[in-house]
């Protein structure tokens, strides 16, 4: 069973049609118990960050997904939500990662929106994917690049668009809307 | 690098896709879900849903429909058309589309545009303009290019984004339907004063047509319905063309 984490950020059910397409079973939860007797745990999410922090510190669900053991996915706002600072309504976030979130500057479009391709990739939440592969992304704020990240991307300048610490991945872009590519990433994860 | 995006728009009528279509092995050509993995399976960056129905109790069916398109569709969607009130967004995106669009709604009441972004990200909000060029100017028309409502293009783009508008989908009414190719114009003057990505639609005929949008604006998308539903243009060897064009393209 995996369990995505439901919170005040849109885009949830996404991520479980995603999972239905793939034929994995999974429930949208808030529930600690749940969540930790989950196989893996996805922590989606498009939305505001400070809100969003807020909401995880009302209902105790922070301290809840700093302490999951099992595998955990953090998606967009969810990657953004497990570094340490955002400058989005300077919010201070879970410190998993030891980086940093930032506005983009404005030298381009901002959001950055659309399907973009990668830098640099390692580890095996992307095994059988290359740097000329395209994944959604659709953002505002960005990691910057840390000793957690494991891919990169570039738009107005280079960032994170995955890390991994331990048990914990995050992705900035959706794997959930990037056709046949986000779905091998999604698999990937789902067979750690 | 970021590509730029090909999107088709499919028009829907009661749940329904209509405008003729021409593909052969499509099995149900008026099923938008089946029309949809179409244009996904022939590279398709994005996909626009545009609601023609004119019955309120019709358009409940849209929510059922988006559900289904949500569950299995697995690149990004946009549904317009008839969109009104926070409520409509909240029914849409809560059924799964990840934007919406607003075009008449958005130049009556300007205030629909903060609400949404206020409650749903930027993100999620694409403002739809429909444009002419008259004696007075680039004129933004409402009701489906019937009503002329603001003097000027550029200065509605720029409120737009003001507002929290993520996107702005660019129509030019004078090119629309006519295969003549996309008004480069105005997309160019829009494009340079806002910061947020443009999508140019209409008057898309020929490769060439997406080539020089892309080439002479700094758009983000273009964005044709005819042009594809009736198979003048396959998206996969349009998308060839534009590579060898050096345009960035998925």
């Amino acid at each position: 069973m995996i369990a995505i984490v439901k919170y005040n950020a849109g885009n949830i059910k996404s991520v479980q049609n995603a999972l239905d397409r793939l034929g994995f079973e999974s429930v949208i939860t808030n529930d600690p118990k749940e969540m930790k007797k989950a196989d893996k745990v996805i922590f989606p999410g498009v939305g505001e960050a400070g809100s969003a922090m807020q909401f995880l510190k009302e209902k105790h669900i922070d301290k809840t997904i700093t302490a999951l053991e099992q595998p955990v996915l953090g998606i967009c706002l969810g990657l953004q939500l497990l570094c340490r600072h955002t400058e989005e309504s300077d919010t201070e976030c879970l410190g998993i990662f030891d980086t940093n979130v930032k506005r983009f500057p404005p030298a381009g479009k901002i959001p950055h929106v659309g399907w973009n391709s990668f830098m640099s990739l390692h580890g095996n939440l992307f095994s059988g994917i290359s740097l000329n592969d395209d994944v959604y992304y659709v953002h505002s704020y960005y990691a910057e690049i840390s000793p957690h990240t494991t891919a990169t991307c570039e738009y107005i300048l280079p960032f994170s668009a995955s890390m991994n610490r331990d048990n914990f991945y995050a992705t900035q872009f959706h794997p959930e809307k990037s056709c046949g590519t986000g779905e091998k990433i999604l698999l990937n994860f789902l067979q750690l | 690098m970021l590509k730029k995006r090909i999107i088709p728009c499919l028009d829907i009528l009661n749940g329904r896709t209509v405008k003729g279509v021409n593909f052969v092995n499509l099995k149900d050509a008026g099923d938008p879900v089946e029309l949809a993995k179409t244009y996904i399976e022939r590279g398709a960056d994005e996909l626009v849903f545009l609601d023609i129905t004119a019955t309120i109790e019709n358009r409940k069916a849209l929510t059922g429909l988006v559900e289904k398109i949500a569950a299995q569709i697995n690149i990004p969607f946009t549904v317009g058309g008839g969109i009104n009130s926070v409520e409509d967004v909240e029914n849409l995106i809560k059924a799964g589309a990840d934007k919406i669009s607003i075009n008449s709604s958005a130049v009556r009441q300007p205030g629909l545009i903060s609400e949404i972004a206020s409650k749903f990200g930027s993100q999620c909000v694409v403002v739809a303009i429909d444009t002419k060029k008259t004696d007075a100017g680039w004129e933004v028309f409402i009701n489906g290019g019937r009503t002329p409502m603001l003097p000027d293009t550029v200065a509605w783009a720029i409120e737009a984004q003001k507002l929290g508008a993520g996107e702005i989908l660019l129509t030019s009414m004078d090119r629309d339907g006519t295969k003549d190719g996309f008004a480069t114009y105005i997309t160019a003057a829009v494009s340079r004063s806002v910061s947020i990505p443009v999508i140019a639609s209409g008057g898309a005929g020929t490769m060439q047509h997406f080539r020089d949008v892309f080439f002479n604006t700094d758009c983000s998308a273009a964005l044709a319905a005819g042009t594809f539903h009736f198979g003048l243009i396959d998206i996969r060897e349009l998308k060839n063309y534009l590579r060898n064009e050096n345009i960035d393209i998925r």
